[in-house]
């Protein structure tokens, strides 16, 4: 998983509450084998006039011009802000995998639904929760300024808007360690690979026939 | 200080460390992977720049998707486009990591939980996973095993181990002898009869008692299958002499001087005399009856005498619209008998019920017979292209298709139709799967659950029949 660290970037609103995760990814993309490649699909009933389908490519499709993705003014957005409620619906890990590969590494909002808001963390996105006042605050100010960038600090646990007005937000302990140094949970298991290599030789030891019965194949050489 | 249980036993063999927030990390010794819930597994490995951590860990084989018609074309002669990208991306992922996977044509290849077993690659005191909720079936040799989902494979693949927190000890004891003619199918849906698919939620089951002793590999196995079937994710039965003589001489199996050693370590796989469980359910073996499901639940299931419910003499309000609302799904009514329930298509096969003993129980059901002329489908789908070849061997597969079966190739099939295989809309199925739920076998199909002798008769009557008032033909083994 990538660090997070510090994150400056252009912001993207999204002014609707209860975004589900079939707005996010609709059901279609979800046949894919693939955890990449949902970007372009990305809230795709939103931001297309015709239906996707899995496998198509997104070239050429017509486009909703009134839909903050197809805008010039927030292209390169990496934050993402919207209302309550955001990644409602099903559990499925494609919401975060279709933010994340279209290049959000941040969304802002008054609330998350559970599942979708520790999703986010397994994949490198956070997600930041603030007060409906200030998320209007800030709604007015992207919306005004062409431009508009947010500063994230999330050692510090802040977001700062161009004018330098700062705001607090919360973040369980456990996850912003692993945010801030690109842990995902394999990768915290991994910080134990010692202990795991400790157990796997007793394990041989007093086990031999558990190892090595099956044989690797032979990789084809690339 | 208390014994120890048999599931105790193995987590505390396989507990590489207790973390601090209450979760323990556990040694995983074999991960069966499949098409289905393995690519995102891979792609993630490959995004994080991560290798599997133990590639001898890992055993592979197409199940859910691959056709059981003629496969001489290979994987491009799979219809369906995303079947065949799923099956073609597993054969990538396994070359490119050097996983070895028995692929569609290989002999070898089958139903995941048939092919673990039947190549020793499950053995006694393991810990097994695999992205399928029936792994439970692996339980039956002393294991602990159980499904799990795509990102816990990624973490196996990549750490072998899993983050887990420990489960409740239940046993569930069938004491005595059962009646001829029972198998280990009607003991465990007797069971889940009792207990409700949520009598084992949280914990992991053991299965003991002289009716479970007294059954073979491949009917602790069908017991095991279906433990998830009453809300457990594990099940599990003692080691004992029949474990070991199967296990004996499979492929994978422990060798020569290992031999001993692995026996010697296995005799200490069951719970102590002492043992406390958090639950212990008792059941008289010889109190049951050949068992057939008539709802969309697997604890809505009978004897093969019962009569079917009246929802108006159930409390329960819940329980009461279930059985309205099974009722009104399978076309059936109250006051009927099993008997009576009319059979369009038969499907002997599964992880549950696809073994080479559960073939010859059909055969001698079925043999110098003919299936009922109302029966539109009748298939008979091997677990594994070994058993196939053996059944072929002991020609069984001529005795299934003089009686009017079709006798196909390996894999999941009808049991859950993500092949072309699939129960028509409305029709009445006997199947020897472990789910009955609303449209599993196909949109809108209808599916009684029973064991593979008790399927057999119902293909030759066209409708359910005492499978103790049937006349069996014996077969000689090859
Ligand atoms: S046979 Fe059925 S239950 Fe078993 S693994 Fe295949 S689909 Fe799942």
């Amino acid at each position: 998983m990538r660090k997070f660290n510090e994150l400056t970037g252009i912001v993207t609103p999204i002014d609707r509450a209860n975004i589900d995760t079939d707005m996010i990814i609709p059901k279609q993309f979800l046949k894919s084998i693939k955890r990449t490649g949902f970007g372009q699909n990305l809230f795709d009933e939103l931001r297309y006039l015709d239906e996707g389908e899995a496998d198509q490519s997104c070239e050429g499709r017509p486009l909703n011009t009134d839909f903050e993705l197809n805008q010039a003014r927030y292209a390169g957005s990496n934050i993402l802000i919207s209302r309550q409620n955001f990644g409602c619906g099903s559990s499925r890990e494609h919401a975060p995998w279709a933010l994340e590969d279209y290049g959000f590494r941040c969304v802002i909002a008054s609330s998350f639904a559970d599942i979708f808001f520790n999703n986010c963390f397994k994949n490198g996105l956070l997600p930041i929760v603030l007060s409906e006042d200030t998320i209007e605050q800030l709604f007015q100010e992207v919306f005004a300024n062409e431009g508009y960038q947010l500063e994230i600090d999330l050692a510090a646990q802040t977001v700062t808007t161009p004018s330098k007005q700062s705001f607090s937000f919360e973040v369980d302990k456990f996850r912003k360690h692993c945010l801030l140094n690109g842990l995902d949970e394999i990768g915290v298991t991994l910080e134990d690979a010692d202990a795991i290599e400790t157990y796997e030789e007793k394990r041989r030891a007093q086990a031999p026939w558990l190892f090595d019965a099956i044989p690797a194949v032979q990789k084809p050489s690339v | 200080m208390a014994g120890k249980t048999l599931y105790d036993k193995l987590w505390d063999a396989h507990l590489v460390k207790e973390r601090e927030d209450g979760s323990s990390i556990i040694y995983i010794d074999r991960q069966l992977l499949h098409e289905v819930t393995s690519p995102q597994a891979f792609e993630g490995l490959r995004l994080a720049g991560r290798q599997p951590w133990r590639l001898d860990a890992n055993l592979a084989t197409p199940d859910h998707n691959v056709q059981t018609t003629d496969r001489t074309g290979g994987v491009a002669s799979i219809a369906d486009k995303v079947s065949r990208i799923q099956v073609s991306t597993l054969d990538d992922n396994c070359d490119d990591f050097g996983v070895l996977e028995f692929k569609m044509n290989d002999p070898r290849q089958g139903i995941v939980h048939v092919v673990g077993p039947e190549q020793g690659a499950t053995l006694p005191g393991m810990t097994v996973v695999c992205g399928d909720s029936h792994t439970s079936t692996h339980g039956a040799f002393g294991a602990l095993a159980h499904g799990i989902g795509t990102s816990e494979v990624e973490h196996v693949l990549a750490t072998q181990t899993l983050i887990q927190k420990k489960m409740k000890n239940m046993l569930v004891r069938v004491n005595g002898t059962v009646k001829q003619g029972i198998t280990g199918k009607d003991i465990v849906l007797a069971i889940i009869g009792k207990m409700g698919t949520a009598g084992g939620t949280g914990c992991a089951i053991e299965f003991g008692g002289e009716a479970i002793q007294a059954l073979s590999m491949e009917g602790r196995m069908t017991v095991c299958n279906m433990a998830i079937e009453a809300g457990a994710r594990a099940g599990m039965i003692a080691v004992d002499q029949t474990t070991i003589d199967y296990v004996k001489g499979r492929p994978f199996a422990p060798k020569a001087e290992q031999w001993n050693a692995a026996v010697d370590n296995w005799s200490d796989l069951h719970s102590d005399a002492d043992a406390i469980f958090d639950s212990v359910i008792e059941i008289d073996g010889a109190a049951i009856l050949p068992q057939v499901t008539w709802g969309t639940s697997p604890e809505m299931v009978l004897p093969v005498n019962g009569i079917l419910p009246d929802p108006a003499d159930e409390t329960d309000a819940v329980k009461k619209e279930g059985i309205e609302r099974a009722l009104a799904y399978m076309d059936l009514k109250s006051g009927m008998s099993i008997k009576d329930i009319q059979i369009d298509s038969v499907f002997i096969g599964s992880c549950t019920n696809s073994r080479i003993e559960d073939l010859r129980a059909a055969a001698q059901v079925v043999k110098g017979k003919a299936i009922a002329a109302r029966i539109s489908q009748a298939l008979i789908v091997p677990g594994s292209g070994l058993i196939k070849l053996q059944a072929e061997k002991e020609g069984l597969d001529k005795i299934f298709t003089d009686a009017g079966f079709e006798w196909r190739e390996p894999g999941c099939s009808m049991c859950l139709a993500m092949n072309a295989d699939k129960l028509e809309q409305g029709k009445h199925c006997a199947a020897t799967s472990n789910r009955n739920f609303e449209s599993r076998q196909g949109f809108g199909g209808r599916t009684h659950l029973v064991s593979p002798a008790m399927a057999a008769a119902a293909a030759l009557a066209g409708h359910f029949v005492d499978i103790r008032d049937v006349e069996l033909t014996k077969i000689d083994q090859a």
